[in-house]
């Protein structure tokens, strides 16, 4: 009798869990914008070519810089290629390259972070590497390894994933060690728990949600780097459409017709806002100390 | 006197102190946490170790569990000196030896549950399958005061008294030999105090421990120990059975402890009151520890320093003054 009541008031307190944990993250608006706008983004990125038949790099000579009209949303650029599903097309090249970036720095990042709070001597060798690169300005880093390497798409992705994984991996090393000093560690070591068990359930699961949030917010620059690789010539080569080129390309033409840039950009700021505020909701919906609890506010 | 469970022999554990350059050159001298530290834990017994923040009672008892790694002594635990053990030979016998912390919140993993948290011990030591380790839990929860109803609860849900009975939990559910409670019951209100403190000695009794009681409260050790050793700077100065020390109590700095307890039910005489703040203990310290707020300092004080030696049955004190006493 007493058992099942225990049990009784058990599964109460796992579905109040359950409840509170779906009304954190209901009720944290920036996390839902953030998800729901970028997914939008995502899907009309991915949905929207498929079922058109418009060929993004199809040149129509007498529509050349028509404006946004029904025929055209977003209007027409310098050689009458239908701006929306070049943008289109361009949010797949820029959301795979930055996603990819986003992805390899973080592996990377971590890789490295946690080797170097780990052993003190390979700290000091990797955080001085890591000193050194991100002296040098990040764009300009990049701009030096396009010309070293070439214009492809993987390069713009090594390039990018070279200018944001020490950064990553500072973050990671230092909440490691942050971790490393606390006295649920500790208590761990008293308890005799091996340094693969200390590692694997109580250092990487604390450095994964500022983890998740450095990512996001590296997909959201490398969105930028890449349109400003592409705008500055060393990005994604020019044919194929992507948020960078379709803005450079729109810069001789500027005057005659805004359009050409204002709407890629107005998608790029939406597209990067969404992600700031995807990984700004994900640092308050990650907080330990807020599992099981109601957010005040 | 039977064999003691835990003997601590001459510890000592230094910390370097640089100059203006910092790292670039050798240590301009040491600070002297742990100096020489000899005490002796009888099994079922309660040895209280007292002193002021600072004197290096938390290093001797984290010195035991190997979180901190001392200079030189021994410790030896039922006959094997756990400094000289490798951490695969340590894993069994850390088993017997487990710790409180005086911030019980901050010792639990904020991601686990409760009932996680107690099981990752027993899986750390592969005891029992799945349902006897719940089992365990269970049972070790009642135990403590707790209800099974925090099984599923986390620790940030619970209030400073609860944390503190989860983490007496934890450290009793391997069924150990000794527990290192540092500084258990500081960070809780008095009357919580005295709960934890009685939850504590009732399953001192029932699981035949020993504890290592760690506390700057005179007060508090006094009502829980059955030995107690008084640290200042590294070295303890007195060392006696409860009883003894209040009844009797020889050392200066001893009396300054008591001195500061507030007492109204007599109006005491107090004789050595504490001024000042204690020096560090560089290698350049000489004399008896205390001679720079001793009231009775002498030369011979300044200079020396007085081993701690038996005075009394069973009553030992580090004074050049006691000694005297005890001979005539």
């Amino acid at each position: 009798m007493a058992a099942a009541t225990t049990s009784e008031v058990n599964n109460k307190i796992l579905k109040e869990q359950k409840e509170i944990r779906r009304e954190n993250l209901l009720t944290n608006s920036r996390l839902m914008i953030g998800f729901l706008g970028f997914v939008f983004i995502v899907l009309c990125a991915v949905l929207i070519p498929m079922f058109s038949s418009v060929d993004p790099n199809e040149m129509e000579i007498s529509a050349r810089l028509t404006p946004p009209s029904l025929h055209h949303i977003f209007g027409t650029d310098e050689f009458g290629r239908d701006l929306f599903i070049r943008v289109l097309y361009g949010a797949r090249v820029s959301l795979c390259v930055s996603s990819l970036v986003a992805v390899l720095s973080a592996i990377i990042g971590t890789i490295i972070g946690i080797y170097a709070s780990f052993f003190k001597l390979l700290d000091h060798i990797l955080m001085r590497i890591c000193d050194g690169l991100i002296a040098i300005p990040g764009m300009l880093l990049a701009i030096a390894l396009m010309a070293a390497f070439g214009n492809t798409s993987w390069t713009v992705v090594v390039a990018l994933t070279i200018v944001y994984t020490p950064s990553v991996a500072r973050m990671v090393r230092a909440s490691a060690l942050v971790t490393k000093e606390q006295t649920f560690v500790e208590a761990a070591k008293v308890q005799g728990a091996s340094n693969v068990r200390i590692l694997c359930k109580l250092i990487f699961p604390s450095v994964i949600s500022p983890l998740i949030v450095q990512a996001s917010f590296i997909f959201a620059q490398s969105i930028i780097a890449e349109a400003s690789l592409s705008f500055l010539g060393a990005g994604i080569p020019a044919p194929a459409a992507s948020w960078g080129n379709i803005l450079q390309a729109s810069k001789t033409v500027l005057t005659k017709a805004p359009w050409t840039a204002v709407f890629p950009g107005i998608i790029v700021i939406l597209c990067v806002l969404c992600l700031n505020l995807l990984g700004d909701g994900l640092r308050d919906y990650l907080d330990p100390h807020m599992i099981g609890r109601r957010k005040s506010k | 006197m039977t064999k003691p469970l835990l003997e601590i022999k001459n510890l000592k554990k230094q910390y370097p102190i640089y100059g203006p350059m910092g790292k670039m050159f050798r240590p301009k001298t040491h600070m002297n946490a742990v100096a020489g530290l000899s005490l002796e834990i009888h099994e079922k017994e309660t040895y209280g170790l007292v002193g002021e923040s600072g004197c290096g009672k938390s290093t001797t008892g984290r010195s035991i569990v190997k979180l901190v790694t001392p200079d030189e002594g021994e410790i030896l635990y039922q006959g094997s000196d756990l400094l000289k053990l490798s951490n695969r030979e340590y894993k069994p016998l850390c088993r017997d030896l487990q710790m409180i912390f005086q911030d019980s919140l901050s010792s639990m993993n904020p991601r686990q549950r409760i009932g996680q948290i107690l099981e990752e011990p027993l899986i750390i030591h592969e005891m029992g399958d799945a349902d006897e380790r719940r089992r365990q839990v269970m049972e070790i929860l009642t135990k403590v005061g707790l209800s099974e109803e925090y099984f599923f609860r986390y620790p940030h849900e619970l209030s400073g008294g609860q944390v503190q009975r989860l983490g007496i939990a934890r450290a009793l559910i391997i069924k150990p030999k000794l527990i290192i409670c540092d500084e258990p019951v500081s960070a809780l209100d008095v009357s919580i105090q005295a709960q934890i403190l009685n939850t504590l000695t009732s399953l001192q009794k029932e699981m035949d421990l020993s504890l290592l009681f760690i506390s700057h409260d005179i007060g508090v050790v006094r009502y829980i120990s059955k030995r107690i050793g008084v640290m200042y700077l590294g070295t303890l100065v007195e060392e006696a059975d409860t009883e003894e020390l209040f009844a009797n109590t020889l050392h200066p700095y001893t009396k300054a402890l008591l001195a500061s307890v507030p007492d109204f039910s007599v109006a005491k005489k107090r004789e050595v009151v504490l001024k000042g703040e204690q020096p560090v203990r560089t290698d350049e310290f000489r004399g008896c520890v205390f001679h720079t707020r001793c009231p009775y300092a002498t030369e011979k004080c300044k200079t020396e320093q007085p081993e701690l030696r038996e005075i009394a049955p069973g009553h030992k004190a580090a004074c050049h003054l006691c000694e005297g006493a005890g001979n005539a």
